[in-house]
């Protein structure tokens, strides 16, 4: 357009409407972005607003309709067993194998397939190339840790009409090394559920109790027996007659069928405050996979409206009390006060106080998702496609009271009972509710929908701030060439091809830092082999060996500020580079939603303000005013904050006091990510960082 | 005239003594055999046998034989047929799996059927078709979707030794109800009104952990070479079903803390006892079998099985038989001792009672009373298989079958196994059905013995593959291979890639997943059979023939569940919004390119220039910073003041307004 004939007689064609509306915006780039991002962090704390009361929207699970079966008669049965294990814990020796010879026994006893699931503690390593595929054991990981293993019990109910096609999984875990009442209690009331379970009529599907011995961990256990369900090694070495029970094929693995959901039941002493029995529903699986919304709602619908329980999430507690967040609460209520009194048919307030306690359970849901790693060994279900929750149960008095305690049972007994049946009705696997939303209570929710509308707002400056730099740029390098070439009478054709290709460099540039941040992601797994390391000593030697190979790259390809073109064209150089990264970014930033919408939009409020703001520190020093010294101030905030390891400092400081943290904190963070293949930290150290540098790059600009 | 006809009426009369005075007569026999299971479940197998003579000497009119069948069988020349319709599944581990009654009763889930036809090859697939449909009408079941060429198949000979013409469909998904069991018990004589068949109280037969109802047809009336031994057409109904007796004292425990079986008496399992026999039946039998295993244990408890030992039965019939170990409530007429029995020195032990005497006045309840707690197992086959799904996700996936070796079978190998030179090898055969959207890669075929995978030539005799045709035919599976006699366990895996379907091939519920029917095991080295004592009457009875007839071991295993991506069944609509809204844009942009002329464009522009008057590209100008003319701008910026003038007041007496009227109407 710049190269249309300079004829002020001659008005220019009217472009499209569209192409006017897009020049407009970018024109004011600096007025819209400013406006989404405010815009997009409001509509994150307009979320709990928004939020929708839950439903169940599956008509087969029909939760409730059926009275349950579950007696004392039944609670005596796990109070029975409780004992038993806990005389038997008091043994010493052995504890682990003995348990689950006592299991096993109980549910031979109740004519249950029976069968011990042997299984190691798994190493955990981090395999690059093996990301989100599952990493399938080899003989090599049993071989080096034969003698000691964690022995899963699980029986199997073969429904008795049913055609064995799928089942339902209940895991309870314990810890077979030092068994606590408040695990027995748990087996217990697996126990009582499955024999009662073992007895009824109406099962369409089989029924599998899953005793995880959870030495090595919780989610150990679990997902071990979950790769050996589904895929088995066959030529392993021959595993031997099991010398822990007498029986003869208690060690040959049985399945029942394809799953359709997995409850994990903890029963969890916690003196609360509240004069009910409390339930809390964990759902987060890796890399913010949520199990379908209708397995939250069966359980939350029969724990409520059946058996009167009180039902939580997870919430950021400290989110409570914050004054500000208090303020914006009342805020919004005064606000939804009179646009009520308005028109009597806007109903979107909400009182203060369940404002504020929304934003905290919507945080703590953020978080979780986003952090990718699974709250739970429900984790494990999801890694397969099956729904799982982790229900962890507390009374409201201390587990040791006897008479409350078949109170108690009861409860948890007939809870569970009525899910297995509700789930047991469904016809087909879980699909018709939502799989992605954010919970903001446990009866609210706020679907994909409505929260992508904040991440989208968010994101939205990024390609407009990329275009106006890039045709500012474009702009200013054709004005200075335009000065300094017009009296040397040059080739117009010249400058307008070096004009075109000038991102090239700014392109390579970005490619050499990406290229570089992928390396420094594979470094760990070099760095991992190091025998004998303190995170400290590993965060130390990722950091130099990064940094010495980015001077590698810099003296291989060239370093970002040594550019072949004239001196003139500097200036427009730090815009084209910007204007690239954010393009970049955005790139980057849309696609992570796709995988980890939370992790994206938590990484958005940082990485979206830091590649907006920056600016060569030279050039805004130059201008000298107080509006470039905010400028000044926002960047060297926002550069601070934004670098993770710092980032996660302050994080952790503000949590847990500045005494506590540590250079190895990052690397522990980091080690902890990779052993959950959390796509949280590909976010991380492939868009996030080499952002993050290429903003540095930026920042000190020799303009 | 009516001499004529007196003559002709007489000749008939004598045509028919001929007939019967030959011997050769429709028969029925109605026969009950109930079992003790070890998991404390009783075993009741219904068998009904109808026999008719060949049409050639018999001709088309028939007393007993049912109709309906007799012309399903002259219209589509059937030779052999056996349907199924089974719920639940058959526990080969805890029920049996060694035995003819196991290798022929114990059937998938669903609907089962094959059938072989007497017509020439080209021919079967058209006679298949109608016969589904037929069936489909007769038992009221939806067997019509295995007319679909992609429901059924054609072995070759890993599912019974018929070249080409036998064709095998079935239908895991199939509910089997009371609709089905009428229109079989109508096949019999006496229906369930009389006779053995009055005792199938429907509540308490379904209530049961295995129902299997059959029907099998085998007809000699259009083969050439007419043997004498299978005359006319057999048609052999049975109804196999494991009912958990409710006694009250289910859980009593024996004074050493072990649990006594559970006592049952035929009126206790069915809720009504037999009030005598179908007066057309020839034969109207009820048995009682102890296996081999608990004949064995209390054996060792040295008690005599076969005369009621210990003086109680003195009453005569009427009187209880007893001995230590239980008790039945009504004295055998006839013990039947297995003899010389495959496996081992322990055999099993038949009471016969016959229905013939009682009547409506005096019903025959037998019972069944345990005396000690009993702990045996059941006859193992040779192998457990079972057969599960690999993998996860939506793209991919294995099907995995496993055979375990069990335990007993060391024994069993020596006489069943084959010997090639020095080395013995057991038989096993697969024959495995796959659906095409199933897509089975059959050169990923995998086999581990003992867990080290094995070349595929060592172990595999001999295979027939025919691989699926997208939505025309599944993919058909037969393998012969040969394990050595001390395998333990051995495993064959194969990979398959998950199909897309087109929207409209989706069944209802797709989201349930798709089946995979039940693949077949059979150990053709090992052919069971109970051999018992000729003297007696035994040949007379056709379930007792069966027993005595020898069979592979065979074993169904589990049906698996395939979930495949499925669309959202809503999308549809989004899809047409979408579509629509892409064609608009793009007609639209098309038409705009074609119909624009710059020309004309750029030359009324200029015109336009000349006399600005429109509001909006003025509104537009000034917010996009450029400067106009001043005098213009002053108007038009006086001008945008008044218009935001007037819009703020009207929405202001609006608001005010309605504010008013709420405060009013509150």
């Amino acid at each position: 357009m710049e190269n249309g004939i300079p004829d002020s007689q001659n008005p220019k064609p009217k472009p499209r409407p569209i192409v006017r509306i897009g020049i407009f915006i970018i024109s004011h780039n600096l007025f819209f972005s400013v406006i989404c991002c405010i815009g997009g962090i409001l509509a994150l704390f307009l979320l709990p607003l928004m939020a929708k009361n839950t439903y169940i929207s599956e008509n087969a699970l029909m939760p409730g309709s059926a009275n349950p079966m579950f007696s004392r008669y039944d609670t005596m049965e796990a109070n029975k067993l409780v004992k038993d294990i806990m005389s038997m814990s008091l043994k010493p020796e052995e504890t682990g194998i003995e348990i689950a010879r006592l299991l096993a026994q109980r549910m031979e006893e109740s004519g249950v397939e029976v069968y011990h699931h042997k299984f190691h503690e798994k190493i955990s390593q981090f395999r690059p190339l093996h990301f989100f595929s599952d990493t399938t054991y080899t003989g090599l990981l049993l071989q080096n840790t034969s003698a000691i293993h964690g022995i899963n019990t699980v029986g199997i109910i073969r429904a008795p009409r049913g055609d064995g096609k799928e089942a339902i999984v209940f895991v309870t875990p314990y810890n077979s090394t030092k068994i606590e009442l408040s695990e027995a209690l748990s087996i217990g009331l697996a126990y009582s559920v499955f024999s009662l379970l073992g007895r009824v009529t109406w099962l369409s599907k089989d029924i599998v109790w899953l005793a995880a011995d959870s030495r090595y961990g919780e989610y150990t256990s679990v997902s071990a027996w979950l790769r050996d369900y589904h895929t088995p090694v066959f030529n392993g070495p021959e595993s031997k007659e099991n010398p822990t029970t007498g029986a003869g094929n208690t060690d040959f693995f049985r399945r029942a069928g394809t799953m359709a959901a997995a409850l994990v039941i903890k029963v969890v002493e916690k003196h609360g405050e509240t004069e009910k029995d409390t339930l809390s529903i964990y759902a987060e699986a890796s890399n913010g996979q949520m199990p379908n919304l209708d397995l939250i709602n069966t359980v939350h619908y029969l724990a409520v409206h059946t058996q009167g329980l009180r039902v939580k999430v997870e919430k950021v507690y400290t989110l409570l009390n914050l004054a500000w967040l208090q303020v914006m609460g009342q805020i919004l209520e005064s606000v939804s006060k009179v646009a009520k009194s308005l028109n009597s048919q806007w109903k979107f307030g909400m009182p203060a106080a369940e404002y504020v306690d929304g934003t905290a359970t919507l945080a703590s849901s953020l978080y979780y998702q986003a952090l990718g790693v699974p709250t739970g060994s429900h984790g494990a279900f999801r890694d397969y496609q099956v729904d799982a929750v982790t229900l962890e149960i507390s009374p409201r008095s201390f587990l040791n009271n006897e008479g409350r305690r078949t109170e108690f049972l009861l409860r948890g007994g007939r809870l569970m009972e009525s899910v297995v049946r509700s789930v047991n009705n469904l016809l087909e696997k879980f699909h018709q509710s939502f799989f992605l939303y954010l919970m903001t209570s446990p009866s609210k929710f706020v679907s994909v929908g409505v929260y992508m509308i904040a991440f989208l707002l968010l994101l939205v400056p990024l390609p407009i701030a990329a275009a106006a730099l890039y045709s500012g740029a474009n702009n200013l390098g054709s004005n200075l060439t335009k000065d300094n070439q017009v009296p040397a009478f040059a080739s117009t054709a010249k400058p307008g091809v070096q004009k075109s290709w000038r991102w090239l460099h700014a392109a390579k540039v970005v490619f050499i830092i990406h290229l570089w941040a992928t390396i420094v992601s594979l470094l760990p797994s070099l760095i991992n082999h190091i025998p004998e390391m303190t995170p400290t000593n590993n965060m130390f030697i990722w950091a130099s060996s990064s940094i010495f190979i980015l001077l590698i790259l810099y003296s291989m390809l060239g370093s970002p500020y040594s550019h072949p073109t004239t001196s003139g064209c500097q200036n427009s150089e730090w815009a084209t580079l910007k204007s690239v990264m954010i393009a970049v970014a955005s790139i980057g930033l849309g696609l992570m939603s796709i995988i980890n919408y939370a992790t994206a939009q938590i990484g958005a409020i940082i990485l979206v303000p830091m590649c907006l703001l920056v600016h060569p520190l030279k050039l805004t020093g130059r201008s000298g005013n107080s509006k470039a010294f905010l400028l000044v101030a926002c960047n060297l905030v926002v550069a601070v904050i934004g670098f993770p390891p710092a980032g996660l400092a302050v994080i952790k400081g503000w949590s847990e006091g500045f005494g506590a943290v540590n250079v190895g904190d990052f690397w522990i963070w980091a080690e902890s990510l990779w052993a959950w293949n959390s796509a949280t930290y590909l976010y991380v150290v492939l868009i996030h960082f080499p952002c993050w540098v290429l903003c540095m790059n930026i920042l000190l600009h020799p303009c | 005239m009516t001499f004529l006809r007196s003559i002709l009426f007489f000749i008939l009369l004598i045509q028919l003594f001929f007939v019967k005075s030959n011997g050769i007569d429709e028969e029925f026999t109605e026969e009950l055999l109930l079992k003790p299971l070890p998991d404390r479940k009783v075993l009741a197998h219904f068998h009904f046998d109808t026999k008719t003579p060949p049409t050639k000497t018999y001709g088309h009119h028939h007393r007993l034989f049912p109709k309906a069948i007799y012309q399903l069988v002259q219209k589509f020349r059937i030779r052999e047929m056996e349907l199924s319709f089974t719920q639940g599944r058959w526990n080969y581990e805890r029920w049996g799996a060694f035995d003819s009654m196991s290798s022929s009763n114990a059937k998938p889930p669903g609907v089962e059927l094959w059938a072989v036809f007497d017509v020439p090859p080209h021919q079967v697939d058209a006679n298949w078709k109608n016969l589904t449909q037929t069936l489909s009408g007769l038992f009221c079941a939806s067997i019509n979707f295995l007319e679909s060429s992609t429901a059924y198949s054609a072995p070759a000979w890993g599912f019974r030794t018929f070249s080409g013409k036998l064709r095998y469909g079935a239908l895991p998904r199939e509910a089997v109800c009371t609709e089905n069991l009428t229109p079989w018990l109508k096949l019999l004589p006496c229906r369930d009104k009389a006779g053995l068949a009055s005792i199938l109280d429907r509540p308490s037969i379904y209530k049961g952990f295995y129902h299997s109802q059959r029907l099998r047809l085998l007809s000699n009336e259009f083969s050439l070479d007419a043997s004498a031994e299978a005359p006319g057409i057999v048609l052999e109904q049975t109804l196999t079903v494991v009912l958990q007796p409710h006694s009250h004292d289910t859980r009593s425990i024996y004074s050493d803390g072990r649990l006594l079986h559970p006592s049952w008496s035929i009126s206790s399992i069915f809720g009504r006892a037999v009030a005598g026999k179908c007066v057309l039946a020839n034969l109207s039998t009820i048995y009682v079998e102890l296996e081999s295993g608990v004949v064995s244990a209390l054996n060792n408890l040295n008690v005599d099985l076969e005369t009621g030992g210990h003086g109680a039965d003195d009453m005569g019939s009427e009187g209880s038989w007893s001995n230590p170990g239980f008790e039945l409530s009504v004295k055998p007429e006839r013990v039947i001792k297995e003899v010389n029995s495959s496996h081992g020195k322990s055999f099993s032990i038949l009471y016969e009672y016959s229905v013939d005497k009682y009547g409506d006045n005096e019903p025959f309840d037998l019972g069944f009373i345990w005396k000690l707690p009993m702990a045996w197992s059941c006859l193992h086959s040779p192998f457990h298989a079972s057969r599960f799904l690999m993998g996860s996700g939506n793209q991919r996936g294995s099907i995995a079958i496993s055979l375990r070796s069990t335990g007993s079978s060391s024994e069993g190998f020596i006489g069943g196994g084959d010997f090639f030179g020095d080395v013995c090898k057991v038989r096993v055969d697969i024959f495995q059905v796959v659906p095409w959207y199933v897509k089975v890669y059959f050169h990923t075929l995998q086999v581990y013995v003992d867990g080290k995978p094995e070349l595929l030539k060592d172990i595999l005799e001999k295979m027939h593959v025919s691989p699926s045709e997208d939505k025309v035919s599944p993919g058909v599976m037969e393998m012969v291979l040969r394990f050595p006699c001390s395998v333990k366990s051995a495993a064959v895996v194969i990979d398959f890639d998950k199909g897309f379907l087109h929207i409209d091939e989706y069944p209802p519920d797709a989201n349930q997943g798709f089946d995979i029917p039940s693949a077949v095991i059979s150990f053709p080295d090992f052919e069971p059979r109970m051999h018992f004592l000729d003297e007696n009457s035994s040949s007379k009875s056709p379930m007792l023939l069966k027993l005595q007839e020898k069979n592979p071991v065979i074993s169904y295993t589990e049906v698996l569940l395939v979930p495949l991506a499925t669309p959202d069944f809503s999308m549809p609509y989004n899809v047409i919004t979408i579509t629509c809204t892409v064609f608009a844009l793009y007609f639209g942009s098309l038409l705009n390119a074609l119909r624009r002329r710059v020309g004309e464009e750029e030359r009324f522009f200029k015109s336009k220039a000349a006399n600005q008057t429109r509001l909006l590209p003025r509104l537009l100008a000034k917010l996009r910073g450029k400067q106009q003319e001043p005098t213009q701008s002053t108007s038009s910026s006086s001008l945008g003041r008044k218009l935001t003038l007037k819009i703020v007041l009207v929405a202001g007496v609006a608001i005010g307004w309605h504010y008013y009227t709420d405060y009013q109407s509150s």
